[in-house]
């Protein structure tokens, strides 16, 4: 790898760490924000997120070559990691590095993207059901169930069937509204305890009309549930994507994401292990960091801070 | 005669459920402009109940209730946003009747938002003003309601009321879960502002004590049903209903020379959802004379020959313990 | 003159707050003594430190973040309960000195039966076999006077009602007949005929088993009604210690007078209360000198800088300086 992409390695390194204090600064002035905090974990997960997010924006500082490139096909195809292929090269001699890099930007984006579409879905479903109550909560809830029944591989292997290999925004669309159903129910829960409380009953004494009820009151009083998922959801979609490039309906070659990366080296996990697990590592990094957020998130949000 | 601000005609609220909870079960009261009605009861009586459900922040089973002569459960949306403004509610727990995400000034700012009462120029000085007249500092606008103590979080919330310039305030055990010498500043206070604001209140409490420096009639529930209704003074110097009675005796005096014979009910407080049969106190009634009718037949709320604004439910009304 | 069966003195119990809000002085050199056979009520509002003292004298303070000062004494029977080692401690909690807390839905384990509760504090003290525990069990279902006892034994919480369940903890704290019940705000949670029959169970209790009551509460009503004496509590101190007629004929501290008169009262007319103004301090910040001044009608410089000890002769004493200079006190407008 040449000096830039080294140093601007580093640099990557630096501001991830560097992004970890900064934020525990700016939280420490909030009871939240320590409790956050005090997970051992929670620290090491902003800051792998925060390394991988950095990578993807910066990917072709922190890189040498393109991730399409195949740089000599004769002498470097397939070769264990070194000082020019820090992370070695897969059977096209590519750099795998690049390739990790570049496929951040797709696996985050999608995770990213897949997760706010259910999320939003999820919550608005959920908060409507249990606004609402009677009719309208048992049909949504009935609704929920069979989604939930649903096995999101074989829908997603459908519609590849009937449209052919699907573009990546109708991929994320796809994931993001089989994947909401599980927030749907959280954000009930939530909505029916919140809804019982004085201050709802005061906002609708005022004159407030259900929409203001339900999005100034209910939802900001009902959020943790919402961000823990959020934080998770990202991570499931993460690996659904895997899962779809490795049955080979997800994202299409030659364009990098860890899940096709994977799919790729499958067939040489024996003789090029390091094609496989590098992809492999970073799926497995970044969910973990997500879930140990997700987990202390979870702590600080927990509605024990409002009894003073 | 003046006509009656407030006309509640056989309120009935039962909550679905094997077997339903008759939480109001024929409730019928009339509050005339500028007084007090102070609504008495323990848990299952349904006090509360019968506050909400005139504000329509639950729908009513049966009966009517006529405001101003106003039908209010015939009221579509747009006329029950109107009718909002004239009447309001105070709530009970200071810790839960407010926003916790939202600033005290953004809690006052919504009343006067909803219904453009002023122009966003003028907000300021318009919760300004509300503070001031609940006896906070301007300051407060900017605070969290975790950051107030629950005096201050009550005031807010009667603030919160106020802003909308109502005519009829509900006041929902306003005091009961502050310490004593706070409850005693947001008394005064309630009273301060009904002079001042000529405001008529019905105020639901379960302490008999409290209710006696505000209230000008008093009306005493037991599960879902009123049991006796008269004007203050005769509900505490000559109560005609053995429960009303037992309630009196059982408010613990500050004076260890009190006299006073105690009656001690025995057993529980029944639920609302297995009421006794014909009169709903039978069971624990203290009376000499109790006997086969107790059990059979429910009493009516009869006007008692102490005078016609003095009213009891019970077959032994005019000779009380 | 009998010795006092518990003797509390000079008391502190600290808690340490987060981000350097200081530490909060929730009891502040308290001291007190209660005698075989009486009741003696600790009154005050949220915030004076009652309950906290109620818990440090059986050292259910949890360590962090709160701790017990070195230099306060807790003698029961002549023994320093703050000096046991944990398992004569254990030894005596539940079975010489017993407490009854507020909340029955919380204090009660939702998931075993109230006989078993009951039962718990039987086999652990006085090693019964499980046969004998649940005779006693009934045995002290029947004199709390809870209807059924056979059948009630075997019911969990959730199936009694509030008074049931506050009888069924006075049971479990009773059952090995302990020397002093400490009864922390029994009735509060309670509506008010009921709370008659639990003040009206407790007074029975007393009489028949002679026990030591500690009853705390923030009820100037049920003071007058229960206490022998009372101890009167404000900002982490005791302020005033009387026999309960001396204290309600006569009260010293104007703090008890304040709350004498903010209680409304029955026998009143409609009127205006008399409110103290003001509020509680914090516990992490207690004004300087009498921590009352800021709230006092008769407040002088001298209250403003030095700290007033507890006054006075015999067994009513008050922490104020009027004790001292009852001429300093200032006439108080008739209407108001």
């Amino acid at each position: 790898m040449t000096l830039h992409a080294w140093f601007a390695l580093l640099t990557a390194l630096v501001l991830s760490g560097w992004a970890v204090g900064a934020l525990r600064r700016r939280t420490g002035r909030h009871e939240a924000g320590r409790r956050f905090f005090r997970h051992p974990t929670a620290g090491w997960g902003i800051g792998v997120l925060a390394f991988f997010v950095i990578v993807a924006v910066a990917a072709p500082l922190v890189t040498s070559f393109d991730p399409r490139d195949q740089i000599d096909i004769v002498h470097l195809k397939s070769q264990p990691p070194s000082w020019s292929n820090i992370l070695g090269t897969d059977v096209y001699s590519r750099d795998l590095w690049s390739r990790v890099a570049f496929g951040a930007r797709i696996s985050l984006i999608v995770g990213a993207l897949g997760m706010l579409v259910a999320v939003t879905l999820g919550t608005l479903v959920g908060a409507v059901a249990g606004y609402y109550r009677r009719w309208v909560d048992a049909v949504l809830m009935r609704g929920v169930d069979v989604g939930l029944a649903l096995p999101r591989i074989f829908v997603l292997l459908m519609a590849v069937a009937l449209f052919g290999r699907l573009p990546l925004a109708i991929l994320v669309l796809v994931i993001g509204f089989t994947s909401w159903f599980g927030t749907s129910r959280l954000v009930r829960a939530e909505v029916l305890s919140v809804r019982e409380r004085d201050f709802v009953a005061a906002a609708r004494a005022v004159g407030a009309g259900p929409a203001r009820v339900i999005f100034r009151h209910v939802l900001p009083n009902a959020a943790a549930p919402i961000i823990v998922s959020a934080a998770l959801g990202i991570g499931n979609v993460l690996l659904l994507e895997a899962a779809l490039s490795f049955l080979g309906i997800g994202v299409a070659p030659p364009a990098p994401s860890w899940g096709n990366m994977i799919a790729d080296g499958a067939p040489y996990l024996a003789s090029a292990p390091w094609t496989t697990l590098f992809p492999g590592l970073a799926i497995a990094l970044v969910v973990m960091a997500l879930n140990a957020v997700a987990d202390a998130l979870r702590d600080a949000l927990d509605p024990r801070q409002e009894a003073m | 005669m003046t006509a009656p601000l407030l006309d509640i005609q056989n309120l009935v609220k039962h909550y679905p459920g094997r077997p339903p909870v008759r939480a109001v079960d024929g409730v019928s009261l009339t509050i005339a402009p500028g007084q007090t009605l102070g609504l008495v009861g323990e848990s299952g009586s349904g006090k509360s109940t019968v506050g909400r459900t005139i504000l329509r922040l639950q729908e009513p089973t049966a009966g009517r209730v006529l405001f101003e002569g106003e039908d209010v459960f015939a009221l579509g949306t747009g006329p029950l946003r109107a009718l909002r403004r004239r009447m309001q509610i105070v709530f009970q727990d200071p810790y839960s009747s407010l926003n916790p995400r939202m600033t005290v000034g953004r809690t006052l700012r919504e009343p006067l938002e909803i219904h453009r009462l002023a122009p966003p120029a003028q907000m300021e000085a318009r919760v300004t003003a509300l503070l001031d007249e609940v006896g906070l500092d301007p300051a407060f606008a900017g605070r969290y309601p975790h950051e107030l103590s629950g005096g201050q979080r009550q005031r807010v919330g009667i603030a919160r009321a106020l802003s909308v310039e109502p005519r009829f305030i509900v006041c929902d055990e306003p005091v009961s879960a502050l310490d004593v010498s706070v409850q005693a500043q947001v008394l005064n206070l309630l009273a301060d502002l009904q002079q001042k604001r000529r405001l008529t209140y019905l105020f639901i409490a379960h302490d008999l004590a409290v209710v006696r420096h505000i209230a000008d009639q008093v009306a005493v529930m037991y599960l879902g049903r009123i049991v006796e209704r008269a004007p203050a003074p005769a509900i505490y110097s000559a109560p005609r209903h053995p429960y009303t009675r037992a309630l009196l005796s059982a408010v613990p005096e500050p004076n260890p020379r009190a006299t006073r014979e105690r009656i001690v009910l025995t057993g529980d407080i029944p639920s609302p959802a297995h009421p006794p049969s014909g009169c709903p106190f039978h069971p624990r009634c203290p009376h000499p004379k109790k006997n086969d009718r107790c059990r059979t037949e429910t009493p009516a709320l009869r006007v008692t020959s102490d005078s016609p604004a003095h009213l009891a439910a019970c077959h032994f009304a005019e000779e009380p313990i | 003159m009998t010795e006092p069966l518990l003797r509390v003195r000079d008391l502190k119990t600290y808690f340490v707050t987060e981000q350097g809000r200081g530490t909060a002085r929730a009891v502040d050199g308290v001291s007190f003594d209660l005698y075989p056979g009486e009741t003696l009520g600790i009154v005050g509002e949220s915030g004076c430190g009652k309950t906290v003292t109620s818990l440090s004298i059986l050292r259910l303070i949890p360590e962090p973040p709160g701790h017990i000062r070195p230099g306060s004494l807790i003698e029961f029977e002549g023994r320093n309960l703050l000096a046991l080692a944990p398992p004569d401690l254990r030894a005596i909690r539940g079975n010489q000195i017993a407490m009854v807390f507020q909340e029955p839905m919380t204090s009660l384990n939702p998931v075993f039966t109230v006989g078993d509760q009951i039962a718990e504090a039987a086999i652990i003290h006085q090693r019964l076999s499980r046969k004998a525990a649940r005779a006693r069990a009934i045995e002290m279902l029947t004199l709390v006077g809870l209807p059924d006892p056979a059948e009630r034994v075997d019911h969990y919480p959730h199936q009694l009602s509030g008074g049931m369940r506050q009888r069924v903890m006075i049971a479990m704290a009773l059952v090995c007949h302990p020397k002093v019940l400490i009864a922390d705000e029994p009735t509060t949670a309670l509506d008010v005929t009921i709370q008659a029959q639990i003040l009206e169970l407790l007074e029975r209790l007393q009489a028949e088993l002679g026990m030591a009551v500690l009853l705390i509460t923030h009820d100037l009503g049920v003071v007058a009604g229960q206490a022998d004496r009372v101890v009167v509590m404000y900002a982490g101190q005791v302020v005033e210690t009387a026999p309960t007629t001396a204290l309600f004929d006569g009260p010293l501290h104007p703090y008890t007078e304040g709350l004498m008169a903010a209680v409304p009262r029955i026998d009143a007319p409609k009127s205006r209360l008399q409110a103290i103004p003001g509020q509680v301090p914090a516990a992490t910040a207690w004004p300087s000198g009498c921590r009352f001044h800021p709230r006092c009608p008769h407040a002088w410089t001298k209250c403003t800088i030095e700290e007033p000890p507890l006054l006075g002769d015999g067994d009513h004493t008050a922490r104020c300086w009027l004790v001292q200079e009852p001429g300093r006190r200032k006439r108080q407008p008739e209407t108001e």
